[in-house]
């Protein structure tokens, strides 16, 4: 299965980005044979509006199965939801913890949006 | 003529000086109207207890997608700066609320699939109050667009006479929105360190605009060189000094204008009107 992890930087050993829309990478990784590729989000870093709306698509386009994150907001979960996308929150850790607790079952299934989007 | 009132947050008095010029105008025999584009939060109205004559609820143009004829090419959301048409695997999803009604979406798309259709952002009122014609924008509660309300606000001004435009407080786009073609641009402030601050961002935010301006500093209690420091600085006139005074916060507290309740008032616009009119008028000619 494929899953994209949202990441501060570029390694597995880099730390989980707790935010979604703004993080500033996307590992996508595929728990079979463990390869994985780096995809950068970071024009989304400064986006006015609609990151996370962006971030979401960008992940649609990542052919991934579930994303695992720390904070998901309205607008961003329901362009996941609606590609099927599933979304699970992680505490704080590397990509290769957070992606460990994952195969573990460990981490929650997020079923709505657990932070508040911003107003525009 | 339109003259804006404007000031870099909320609360330093800018919609008193407004009504307060208004009545001031009016009482002077002139062809006056009020417009009230501080459209998240209007409050003229308090003051001035105007006959609302006529409402219209105003709309902007956000995307429609019609799923049959939809070929999921992605053009539309490629071209959306705002993030509010996104293209995934199955469907095109649209957030009007991000939508900024620019139209291109429904453009670029080749097969036609996209219709543009209304969304109520929030109503205008028209009205007077006495001889003064009120006009005043209200947004919706839970809307985030003011400047296409404020725009409808403005496309409402038919009156040939002098129009005071209660603008947005601020320094983004509601309130350049609103003073943007203005002939005169008012600037109220406080002289307290911050007022002096938000002062500055507002002298700064509005440098590229044309239209000459000026400062009204209210609830002056004392000397203070730092504001008029920062006036002289930018080359900008303070052109009246509001004293503080408790009659003001006592009429406020009743609903009252300032102008019936303290004796003063009438002195003190008709000398801000007397620095306004011909910088004004010869900007206009
Ligand atoms: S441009 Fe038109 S056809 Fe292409 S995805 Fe958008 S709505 Fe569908
Ligand atoms: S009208 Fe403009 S801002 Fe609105 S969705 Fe279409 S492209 Fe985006």
């Amino acid at each position: 299965m494929r899953v994209a992890i949202t990441s501060q930087g570029e390694s597995l050993e880099s730390r989980l980005d707790r935010r979604f829309g703004r993080a500033a990478f996307f590992v996508a990784v595929n728990t079979e044979t463990g390869e994985f590729a780096v995809h950068d989000n970071t024009q989304n870093l400064n986006a006015a509006q609609g990151a996370g709306i962006q971030a979401g698509s960008n992940v649609v386009g990542l052919n991934v199965e579930a994303l695992i994150t720390g904070n998901v907001g309205p607008k961003a979960y329901a362009v996941l939801k609606a590609a099927g996308i599933r979304i699970y929150l992680a505490p704080d850790g590397t990509v290769a913890e957070s992606l460990q607790r994952f195969k573990d079952g460990l981490l929650d299934e997020c079923l709505s949006a657990n932070v508040a989007g911003h107003w525009i | 003529m339109k003259i804006a009132v404007a000031s870099g947050k909320g609360g330093t008095g800018k919609t008193t000086v407004a009504v307060n010029l208004s009545l001031f105008l009016v009482d002077a025999d002139l062809k006056v109207t009020y417009a009230d584009c501080d459209v998240e939060e209007p409050d003229g109205h308090l003051f001035l207890k105007p006959e609302i004559t006529l409402k219209h609820r105003s709309a902007v143009l956000v995307p429609q997608v019609n799923p049959e004829a939809c070929n999921l090419c992605g053009e539309c959301g490629a071209f959306c700066r705002y993030s509010a048409i996104v293209v995934l695997k199955e469907e095109v999803m649209t957030f009007p609320e991000l939508c900024h009604s620019c139209g291109g979406c429904a453009y670029v798309c080749s097969v036609q699939a996209i219709t543009e259709v209304d969304r109520y952002i929030g109503s205008v009122d028209r009205g007077s109050a006495g001889k003064l014609n009120f006009i005043s924008g209200c947004l919706d509660i839970g809307q985030a667009m003011g400047p296409p309300l404020i725009k409808a606000v403005l496309r409402n001004i038919t009156d040939d006479g002098i129009t005071i435009v209660d603008a947005p407080p601020g320094t983004s786009c509601p309130a350049m929105t609103a003073v943007g073609d203005c002939d005169y641009l008012l600037l109220v402030a406080e002289p307290t360190p911050f007022g002096r601050h938000d002062l500055e961002l507002m002298l700064q935010a509005v440098g590229s605009l044309p239209m000459p301006r000026g400062v009204v500093l209210n609830r002056v209690s004392g000397p203070d060189t730092a504001i008029e420091k920062l006036c002289s600085r930018y080359g900008v006139p303070i052109l009246s000094r509001i004293p503080e005074d408790r009659r003001v916060a006592e009429a406020y507290s009743k609903g009252l204008t300032a102008w019936k309740a303290v004796p003063g008032y009438k002195a003190l616009f008709a000398d801000l009107w007397s620095k306004i009119e011909p910088v004004a008028g010869r900007y206009t000619a």
